[in-house]
């Protein structure tokens, strides 16, 4: 049993690590892209269209990663495209979580007419498709960041809800829930005081993955050619670029979504590693 | 005699139909005494404890009668002050110590969160009456198992503290609900010990569900047998084991192992008896209908 604990503790630690060193990274660059950046991420240079990596013959000196057709150094538009990832992210996975844990946790605790609408408009959500809902969104909003926020959001609430409901009706069940009521707490408070606490462990890694979710997401977008205006790099828009050039400069195409794929990736172990350390069961 | 605890005609059905769970149930519970309530699974035990505390299930409602704690009507108590007065008055000893403490909160704050929710204690004072309690429950060490989580204890300690936390607030009734039936038998001793001594040193009124009647002869001064939701024999201890009434208390009686001979074989309470006392409490159905 203790063995058993501190092996899952130290597996989960090691995930902690790795993805958090990564997603630490990642916000570095965002905030520093000014400053550490080798190149302007707008400045076109003909010159040195599809310069290759460093270690490539024919490398050019300031181009570590290669520049793309129009000659724009690939690395530094990765650095500047971490902004946009990370606002969509944060932001986006914050209201998503906020919205869906709030309604989840509601419809749980208090059953009744509150879970039936709750439920019943989950169900209608989940019949539309989210991609064409969120192209949808976007033609009727426009492009923009704001619009793909909002877009996010209205897509991905269900699953924080659908989730943070089903553990919220499951802890209602328990024992300790009927001793705090009979100890004349409120069901407000004992919703807020009893419930959640239990809950929050899922909420965590929930919200994390939905941060990888809503980058990606940005970044499909991005690829269709619907998210913010051309002048800001961003992840997705580099890969739709980077694709026509696939067989002349593949690091046009590779870099931005190694980063995008290792970006999501950590914010998904991220979010189960904290599960695990937030637990009381195996803390 | 009415009680510190009087229930009168206590009907409650599954919400919108005329399907009774608890059918006509009275009984007295005078101040600080035992009273064991039997019966076989489904037989509307619990349901009689949660009605008291006012946690019964959303899709059950009462469709009928009084219960009086303390001389007041919780049912025509206003929810909140209701909730207010059966705070104060009334407690829980669950019967699932794993699920009973929140898993993810310390002990401590969930034993002194009663004193400070319902006496209005500082957290200090709180913390030390708590640091007593255990110490009463027979828990050592008692400031270290308050930094601890529930996972962290074994299943007698966690009902020890539990029991702990229901005297806490030195409330005049307990509902204990099968408090050791999730138990082992060794500590299922210790655990029955305790709530007796427990009981007699603050002078609690209780109200004891199980299902066994060997438990009732140790903590019982009486004791009422329901059988699908109805009481059919309300009685003292001591008359019950000289020979119950009902034909359906005697064959309950007759069907639990004897402690002092545990060689004689089990019998079963037949299906006659059972068939009799189905159609008896049916009757009382019919009769009830009608009257509405
Ligand atoms: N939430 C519910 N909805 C509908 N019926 C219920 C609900 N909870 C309990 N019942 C029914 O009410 C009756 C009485 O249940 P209760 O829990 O009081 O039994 P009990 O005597 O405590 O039995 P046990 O020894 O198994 O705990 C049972 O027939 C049960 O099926
Ligand atoms: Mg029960």
């Amino acid at each position: 049993m203790l063995d058993g604990r501190s092996a899952i503790k130290r597996r989960a630690g090691l995930r902690l690590w790795l993805s958090g060193g990564w997603l630490l990274l990642i916000v570095l660059a965002a905030i520093l892209a000014p400053w550490i950046s080798p190149q302007d991420p707008l400045a076109q240079d003909l010159f040195a269209a599809r310069t290759p990596p460093f270690w490539e013959a024919g490398s050019e000196p300031g181009f570590w990663l290669g520049a793309d057709s129009l000659g724009r150094d690939v690395l530094t538009r990765i650095l500047y495209g971490a902004r946009i990832a990370l606002i969509v992210a944060f932001v986006a996975g914050t209201l998503t979580c906020a919205v869906g844990a709030a309604l989840g946790l509601i419809a749980g605790y208090f059953r009744g007419w509150a879970d039936r609408i709750v439920s019943r408009l989950v169900d209608i959500w989940m019949a539309f498709p989210p991609v064409l809902f969120a192209i949808l969104l976007i033609a009727v909003l426009g492009t923009g960041l704001t619009s793909i926020i909002i877009a996010i959001v209205v897509i991905d609430w269900t699953r924080f809800c659908r989730v943070v409901r089903a553990e919220a009706m499951n802890q209602g069940q328990m024992d300790y829930v009927a001793s705090a009521q009979v100890a004349g707490m409120s069901r407000l408070r004992t919703m807020w005081a009893e419930i959640l606490p239990n809950v929050l462990p899922t909420i965590v890694a929930l919200l994390s993955l939905e941060m990888g979710i809503a980058v990606i997401v940005e970044a499909i977008l991005s690829f269709v050619n619907l998210s913010i205006s051309t002048d800001s790099p961003t992840w997705g828009g580099m890969i739709a670029e980077g694709r026509t050039s696939i067989h002349q400069a593949w690091w046009v195409l590779v870099f931005p979504l190694l980063t995008l794929f290792l970006t999501v990736l950590s914010f998904s172990q991220f979010g189960e590693g904290l599960k695990d350390r937030f637990d009381p069961v195996l803390r | 005699m009415t009680g510190f605890l009087s229930i009168r005609n206590l009907s409650v059905v599954l919400a919108g139909t005329p399907h009774r769970l608890l059918r006509s149930v009275s009984l007295d519970l005078p101040a600080g005494e035992v009273h064991g309530l039997v019966g076989e699974s489904g037989a509307g035990k619990s349901m009689i404890g949660k009605a008291i505390l006012g946690i019964l299930p959303r899709a059950i409602e009462i469709a009928e009668g009084e219960i009086l704690l303390d001389g007041q009507d919780l049912l025509q108590l206003p929810p909140a002050e209701r909730r207010r007065l059966v705070g104060k008055t009334a407690a829980l000893i669950p019967q699932d110590p794993l699920t009973a403490l929140n898993p993810s909160r310390r002990i401590g704050p969930q034993i002194t969160d009663r004193l400070v929710d319902i006496l209005g204690w500082k957290r200090a004072q709180a913390e030390a009456r708590a640091v007593e309690l255990l110490a009463e429950v027979h828990i050592p060490d008692a400031p270290r198992v308050m930094r601890s989580y529930p996972h962290e204890l074994s299943g007698g300690m966690r009902q020890r503290i539990l029991i702990a936390s229901a005297f806490a607030a030195e409330p005049k009734l307990i509902v204990a609900d099968e408090p050791t039936t999730a138990l082992d038998v060794t500590v299922q001793k210790q655990i029955l010990r305790l709530i007796a001594e427990m009981q007699s040193r603050h002078g609690t009124a209780i109200l004891f569900v199980t299902h066994d009647l060997g438990v009732v002869s140790k903590v019982c001064r009486s004791l009422s047998v329901l059988y699908g939701g109805k009481v059919v024999e309300e009685t003292e201890v001591r008359a019950f084991f000289r020979g119950p009434k009902h034909a359906y208390s005697a064959a309950l009686l007759a069907a639990t192992p004897k402690y002092t001979d545990p060689d004689t074989s089990l019998t079963p309470v037949p299906a006659e008896v059972i068939a009799a006392v189905q159609a008896e409490v049916e009757a009382a159905d019919g009769e009830w209908r009608h009257v509405r």
